[in-house]
Formats: C-alpha cells, structure tokens, sequence
C-alpha cells in the first residue's frame, strides 16, 4: 500500500476524552398536512409529525455509537441531521465543537465537510448507474481537491479499491456489473476517499445477505482500527448492533429511551422496550427459553401517546406513565428514560 | 412413517434466454410430513423461492419444470391443467408471501377478500362464509374484527395485514402452506408476533409448513426440519437442531458463524470469501467449491450427491467417499 493513506494524525491522549460529535436535544418535526387549498375546503388541521425530539447523545473519538429502533423510530431522521442533510427544527449538532446549523460557523463548516462521510443501506440506490466505479470513487478526491494531477488520483482510486477488497482493475466497471456487497465496498471506498475522521452508517449491510453482511462488517472494523474512525451505526437488526458498537441508543417513537455500552444493554437491559426488543430477537442457541408474548405495535408518530410514549405496550407502566414524560436520568452505567426504573418497580 | 404430505423428486426448474438455458432449481428432492415446518433457507439467488412457486404451479412462462415430480398427498400436482391447479392454490395448498401489501387487493375491503375465498373453495352460503371469515380475524388476533372486517387493507399497519394474509391462507383449511419470507417487511416485535401465531395456525390446524426465509433465526424458532440451499441445490438437510448446532456442509458451517449473535461474545465473524454464483456461471463439480475452504480433489470436478444415512443428510465429499478415478481425473 502506497502512503497515499495514511493514518490522520494520532489522537493525544487527552482530547480522547473529548467527544468528536456532540447532538444536543435534536429534534425535527415534519409536516404531513394535505395542501392548503385541501385543508381549508374540508376543514383539516395541520398534521404535524415528530420525528425525533430531544435526541441527546455524544460520541467519543474512534467509538462505534449505534441508534437502533423499529421502522418510524426516528433513527434515519437523526443520521440526516448529524451530517446535515436536513436541517434540525431543535437542538443542534456540534463536531468538533463546530455546529451544523449555526450560520455563525458556516466558514469552518465547510473545512469540516470532508471529516464527515456517510454509507447508505441501498448499495442499487446510492450509486450512480452511469458512472464508472473509479469515478465514483475519484469524485470527493476531486470535489476536496485532496489530490491535483489525475495520475494521483487513479493511484489513490487503485489504493482505495484495494483497501476494501477490491481489484483496482474493477475500477472502470459499472455499478450495475458488481454484486450487492461489492457495491457496498465501492460506497464504503467512496466514503473513505476525502479520509474522514467521521462515516455515519444507515443500515449499511441490511440489503446484503448474511455471509456479505459479515465481509462487509469485518471490513468496517478493520477500517475503524487502521484509521480511527469514529462511527455513528444505524440498524435494526440487534445482533450486527451488538457486534459493531461500543455504546448503544435505543429509539422508540422519535425519543431515545435508554443508552447504554453495548455489553451492560445486552447483559441487563434496563428499559421495559428495550427488554421487549430484545426479547422478540429469535433464538440461534435453541435454549427453548419462552418468550414473553410481545404486544401491540408501533403507534402512528402524527398521533403519539401521552406521557411516555410506550406506556400502551408497557407490562409496568402506570397512571404516572400515562401522564408524564419521563426524562432520561442515569441508572447505573446507563441512561434510561423510564418512571419505572427510576422508582425502582422494576 | 407416515405418508407426506408434500413430496418433491428430484425436481429440476430452467429458465429458458438467448443466451441458454439456466437451471435455477438442479435435481433437488424432500418431503414435508403430516403437521412438521420444513424451513428452507438460503441466500438470495439460491432457488428458495423458485422452489417455493414451483410447488404451487406458478413458475412465469417461458421457466418452466425440465423434470421431476410434486406429490400432494401422493397425487401429482406437477402436471395438471391450469384450471385444476387453481382449485388447488387456496384450497389445498396455502400462501403467504413477503410483502403483504402486494397479496391483498387494496381495492377490496378485507372481509370481501376472505367471504370470496371461503365461498370459492367451499360450499358455505355467504352468510356463513362471513361467520367464518370473522371467526378467522378473531383466531389471527384481529383487534375489533367485527368493524376491521370492514376495513380496506391500507387500514391496517404491516403487522395486521400479514395477520390477514395468514387468515386468507388457513381460510380454505389447506393442507400445507407455503410461506416465503413472511416476516421480512416486519419490524423484530411484530416479526415474532406472527412466527408464533403462524406456528400455533398450522399446528392447530394440522397443515405442513413450507417456510422459506434466509433468516437462519426464524428457521430456529419456528422449523422442525430444514434444507440449507446452495445455487439451487440442498447442500444439507435435516433435524433444525443438527443443522443449527453441528453443521456439516462447510457452507452451513460458514453460514451459521456469519451471523452476529446477541449472546456470544462480538469477536469476528467467520466470512465465507466471494458470493453466490450467479445462474450463467454455476461452477462445475460442487458448486460450492471456489469458495470453500475445505476443497479438494473431487470437488471441481464430480458433484456430490445428497447423502447420508444419519439424520442429516448432506451433499459433500468430505463425508461420502468420493469416485476412486477422482485423482486421475484430473
């Protein structure tokens, strides 16, 4: 491998402490209202839907942070705003001590830019069809101008096309002429490109299958290690959460219930959802442990229940649940925003 | 041993293209019993699926079965007209697919969708058949079925649909279901709801399952036996707990370390190199073979048989012993 990648610089020991990506109180609420002209002729109120509200969390240099929830939890929502491609209604996100939002810091958010990248779940969707790999690929050298002449660039391709485990001879291939978990190399390859310090994953393996999933996981630590990386991984399938991550947020209706290292959430989760969740995972190790029949579904967010969102689905929720927001406060090496737990029912 | 209920010999399904006729499904036989779920996994482009359609007579024109047999109940299915076939689908033989959005009519309210599949397949006046289609919501765990039963399928969230879809596949009380990845669209809590209420339907109603998913957890939970699939070939098949806990292919073995696991310890995965082959370039010998670390000299050239006089059966050199001309071979 040519030193055309190397390594950022290695982190002194004290600003290791320092999280790299801050998000205070986030929140983005969407409006889902039928048009005007509708609205006014029928009579319809606007239709506000919450997406995310009070997200709070940070995530410390070459960490694994990783949100899971089901479908409607908010959690893509959050990994848009974080590297700001939508705006929060809310809140704000700092990296590096630089706000996405702020148009104070518009100057330096564009230095920031090439720090942060982003893999999306869909390698068919996220690439274009009528490129050429190494095109993709060379496209954030260019847009970074990290390098000038275009014989650097096909080396730093060549390299980066190698560093996923790819032939760089693939380079002028179409999208369309690799497999799933090939694509999602290219994409990894292209987010690797600027040399990021920061790669927000949204569900970067669900498209692929199992034994793709595990190369392309594989791959994904690998790179952590060898250049630092500090993630923010999105998914809904517990188990790659588990393997991946080093500290974990559990989402449930835009709201995040409980965070927790990875070990301590999966040794003793604290939250009744997060129990629930990972109850219903199926059972490889053919214990023959009953389960818990699971209730109810997930609500309609435009119309979301009062007080703790979950109370409908809670086995120990009670009339406080139903009227009080409970505020995430910490609970041993966790934060769980349960009244449940904080009273000590359960 | 009882007679089964589904039997398939050495079934061979071909798509015919310009450029030459693949074989998505090559010689694959099993039988499902009386009451048992046979999981069928495997990884996209396997032939899971296409074995699935071929057992209910819906392979699209121009693929079509090259050779083989299905049996239900000892007839054959595989050969009969069209309009026989469809007299079969629904009533004797249940389905339940992915996307339960795309299986109901959403111009139809549901209860119409039941009430016409009840009266079709039975003689019940349609004044029963809406007693019975009731009864089915009630047994599906249908929240209010006396107004929901009224209700169109965009009505209903992904959870409750698929609870209609299973009503719709037990309303003729078929004597096998065939369902191909039912819970894939559905988020893990909703997922589990409908793995016990498909599991406890069939055993109450005594129908043999066919369950087809490339979710190796789901094939635990709810399967009595299952066929691993490999370029449209069964590499093993067997009791669920064999293939889970001892596999012997060594692409089960790579399958099963592959999976991230919420109780071990998150050390790396086992990753099998490459992909699945695609039908234009099925390696020869066993297919698995380029991507197998265990290869040798058969494997490239001779294709294993599925064998074995255990409970699993398995189709790999390792454990049959392999044509004595094999080094001379090649």
């Amino acid at each position: 491998m040519s030193d055309t990648l190397t390594a950022p610089a290695p982190v002194a020991a004290d600003s290791k402490a320092a999280a790299l990506v801050e998000v205070k109180g986030l929140g983005r609420i969407f409006d889902v209202s039928k048009p005007w002209l509708n609205r006014v002729t029928e009579g319809l109120p606007r239709r506000l839907l919450t997406a995310a509200a009070d997200v709070t969390f940070a995530i410390n240099r070459r960490e694994t942070f990783a949100l899971v929830g089901e479908s409607g939890s908010g959690k893509s929502t959050v990994a848009k705003m974080v590297v700001g491609l939508i705006p929060p209604t809310t809140g704000e996100v700092l990296i590096d001590g630089i706000s996405m939002s702020n148009p104070k810091h518009d100057g330096d958010r564009r230095k920031l830019r090439r720090r942060i990248q982003m893999v999306f779940q869909d390698p068919y969707a996220s690439l274009n069809p009528r490129w050429r790999a190494l095109d993709i690929i060379a496209e954030p050298i260019r847009a970074f101008g990290i390098a000038q002449s275009s014989e650097q660039i096909v080396v730093q391709v060549g390299d980066l096309l190698k560093l996923v485990g790819l032939d760089p001879a693939d380079g002028v291939k179409y999208p369309h002429e690799f497999s799933g978990g090939q694509r999602q190399r290219i994409a990894i390859a292209r987010a690797l490109a600027c040399r990021p310090e920061f790669i927000v994953c949204d569900e970067p393996t669900s498209a692929l299958d199992v034994s793709v999933q595990a190369q392309i996981l594989n791959l994904m630590r690998d790179l952590q290690d060898r250049f630092g990386l500090t993630y923010l991984f999105i998914s809904h399938n517990l188990a790659v959460v588990r393997h991946m991550a080093n500290r974990i947020g559990v989402m449930y209706l835009g709201r995040i219930v409980e965070v927790a290292p990875s070990r301590d959430m999966f040794r003793t989760p604290k939250h009744p959802y997060t129990r629930m969740l990972l109850d219903a995972v199926p059972d490889l190790d053919l214990t023959g442990r009953q389960r818990k029949p699971v209730e109810g579904e997930v609500p309609n967010p435009v119309d979301p229940p009062s007080g703790c969102t979950f109370h409908p689905r809670c086995p120990s929720a009670n009339e406080r649940c139903k009227a009080e927001r409970p505020k995430p406060l910490p609970a041993g090496t966790a934060t769980v925003a349960c009244h449940a737990v904080q009273e000590g029912r359960i | 041993m009882t007679s089964p209920v589904l039997s398939v010999r050495n079934l061979k399904v071909e798509f015919p293209t310009r450029r030459g006729v693949l074989t998505a499904i090559n010689d694959i036989s099993f039988d499902i019993g009386p009451g048992e779920v046979l999981g069928v996994v495997g990884e996209s482009g396997a032939g899971k699926s296409i074995t699935g359609t071929a057992v209910i007579g819906l392979i699209e024109p121009p693929g079509r079965i090259a050779s083989g047999e299905v049996l239900l109940k000892g007839e054959r299915i595989d050969n009969l007209p069209a309009e026989a076939m469809r007299k079969i689908r629904g009533k004797r033989i249940g389905m339940v697919f992915q996307d339960p959005l795309t299986s109901l009519n959403p111009l139809y309210r549901v209860g119409e969708q039941l009430i016409e599949t009840i009266t079709t397949h039975t003689n019940l006046s349609s004044a029963d058949a809406r007693k019975k289609a009731l009864s089915l919501l009630i047994e599906v765990g249908i929240p209010a079925p006396e107004t929901r039963i009224d209700n169109y399928p965009h009505q209903f969230s992904g959870g409750m649909r698929q609870r209609v879809v299973l009503a719709l596949a037990l309303a003729a009380e078929p004597e096998l279901v065939i369902a191909d990845e039912p819970t894939t669209a559905l988020d893990v809590s909703v997922q589990a709801q409908i793995i016990t209420l498909l599991k406890r339907l069939c055993s109450q109603h005594g129908a043999a399952v066919m369950l087809i998913t490339h979710d190796m957890g789901v094939i635990a939970e709810t399967a009595d036996r299952v066929a691993v699939m490999y370029a449209g070939r069964i590499a093993e098949i067997g009791p669920v707990r064999d293939v889970i806990k001892a596999p012997l292919h060594p692409y089960t073995k790579g399958l099963m370390g592959s999976i991230p696991s919420i109780t071990g310890e998150s050390d790396r995965l086992v990753q099998i190199p490459g992909s699945m082959p695609r039908l234009t370039a099925i390696p020869t010998g066993c297919a698995f073979h380029p991507r197998c670390p265990r290869a040798f000299v058969p494997c490239n050239t001779f294709r294993p048989e599925l064998q074995g006089e255990q409970r699993s059966q398995v189709a790999c050199w390792l454990y049959h012993p392999y044509p004595v001309n094999a080094e001379a071979a090649v």
